[in-house]
């Protein structure tokens, strides 16, 4: 019974990427592709949005990691609940209201785009910390205060190695979310991959819309699997061991 | 204030797009739960079934929405429903896949082993197990996941705009084509605070249908 289910949902997931071949090839996307003058803007739209990401990514990363280190220390504990429903409340509200309510703010072009980004994408790293270092369980806390590590050499050397895992995946999830709400990022005119999807959706050119679509869900794909090569270095041995 | 005045001008218009998105992601909500819980109680039978599903699920959770809604396009164009409400609908049911699929998953397989032992030694049949004591503990972590689902198809719904799905997107998109601030603002916030109120309600939902005693067993167990 269970080797027959293994069997049919491998052989749906053959079928589908055949389905997915012959559509591509129908919809003429890879004579699109062919096509040296479209292939090299194509180049120059994904290295827009990855910039963008990166910009966006950089900033959030920086200020989620600072946040949730502040308002685990010991004075700052107590605000920690109100940050975390802050933060909650935050990720509720869609992308595209975000980038719709700063482009009023700021405008349209590169830099309100990169900015709604990097406010998207500080939420699920802050959170994602703060949960990882308040879960640290107390006794390791206990034992590093015992061995004579200071307030520095704790966070250093036992918090961030031990949450090092929840915080990666806050990490993943915000790249996903970012690499998604930048191809939206077109509608506020900082290009990238979507001008290709919203162009193919309103000028009807499947070609054009899948020469966008494709690349976006790709660079989403890989930014998943380079998160999960990341967790295989910076995740310390010892506590891969204990998972395994 | 500019907000305010558009919000009283257009009150019908507003309310008929709030309306529309609530039954696009119902609609969407209501299938995916058809689906995703008999196929994460499914799951549970299985390891490696279970790992491959949920790999699945999240592959189209890492998907993009404005790249799904792009490569679903010309999929139904073949059979004339290339924009609009089945496509959008489509997608939202595959996004929420992951969360109830995983939830489900997660709740029924978290459920204690003597529990079952103690449904067994009762003499009920892994059906009557099922119904009588999996699915009831493991609903309030369905719910959770369909928390999430629903709060996230709101947002993925507001994209759905550009494919003609109408809904609260719409004054998004036409605001952004108008340059018309208070429109672009009306249907930001609406749509926000649709998702904050669908988020509380569901809260509020989990808590309801948590079975007492467990209730109390949780209470126990922090205080």
């Amino acid at each position: 019974m269970a080797s027959m289910l293994t069997r049919i949902y491998r052989l749906l997931l053959v079928l589908l990427l055949l389905f997915l071949g012959v559509l591509l090839e129908r919809a003429g996307m890879l004579e699109y592709l062919a096509d040296p003058y479209e292939s090299a803007y194509v180049l120059t739209l994904a290295r827009q949005h990855v910039v963008m990401v990166a910009v966006a990514m950089l900033l959030a990363t920086t200020l989620g990691l600072g946040v949730g280190i502040v308002f685990t220390r010991a004075g700052m504990k107590r605000y920690a609940g109100i940050v975390m429903y802050i933060v909650g409340l935050g990720q509720t509200i869609p992308s595209l209201a975000v980038l719709a309510i700063i482009m009023s703010f700021m405008g349209i072009g590169f830099r309100p785009a990169v900015f709604a980004l990097f406010i998207y994408s500080v939420l699920p790293i802050a959170r994602n910390t703060l949960a990882g270092i308040n879960a640290v369980p107390n006794w390791l806390l206990d034992a590093a205060k015992g061995m004579g590590m200071n307030n520095r050499q704790i966070l250093w050397h036992v918090e961030i190695p031990n949450a090092m895992k929840v915080i990666l995946t806050g990490f993943r999830v915000s790249l996903v979310i970012c690499i998604g709400t930048a191809a939206l990022a077109f509608l506020i005119g900082a290009g990238g991959l979507g001008e290709q999807i919203f162009m193919g959706i309103d000028l009807m050119r499947t070609d054009k819309l899948l020469a966008g679509a494709i690349p976006t869900i790709l660079l989403a794909l890989l930014a998943d699997y380079l998160c999960e090569f990341l967790s295989l270095v910076l995740i310390s041995k010892g506590l891969r061991l204990e998972q395994a | 204030m500019q907000v305010w005045e558009y919000i009283t001008d257009n009150a019908s218009k507003c309310i008929e797009l709030t309306l529309e998105h609530i039954l696009i992601v119902g609609i969407a909500c209501g299938l995916a739960i058809l689906i995703g819980v008999p196929i994460g109680i499914a799951i549970t039978r299985n390891k490696s079934l279970a790992d491959k599903v949920l790999n699945t699920a999240n592959i189209f959770m890492t998907t993009p929405s404005i790249a799904l809604f792009g490569i679903m396009i010309p999929i139904f164009a073949t059979f004339g429903h290339g924009l609009g409400k089945v496509p959008a609908i489509t997608a939202l049911v595959l996004y929420s896949q992951l969360p109830i699929i995983r939830n489900t998953y997660v709740a029924i397989k978290n459920v204690p082993p003597e529990l079952v032992d103690a449904g067994r030694g009762l003499g009920m049949t892994s059906w009557q197990r099922l119904r009588e004591v999996e699915i009831p503990l493991a609903v309030p972590v369905i719910i959770a996941g369909l928390r999430t689902a629903a709060v996230m198809s709101i947002g993925i719904a507001a994209i759905a705009a550009y494919i003609g799905a109408g809904g609260l997107g719409v004054l998004i998109q036409q605001g952004i084509g108008r340059s018309y601030e208070p429109m672009i603002i009306t249907g930001a916030l609406l749509v926000s605070i649709l998702a904050i109120f669908v988020d509380g309600f569901m809260t509020g939902l989990e808590y309801l249908v948590t079975p007492k005693g467990t209730k109390v067993g949780r209470r126990m167990r922090h205080g």
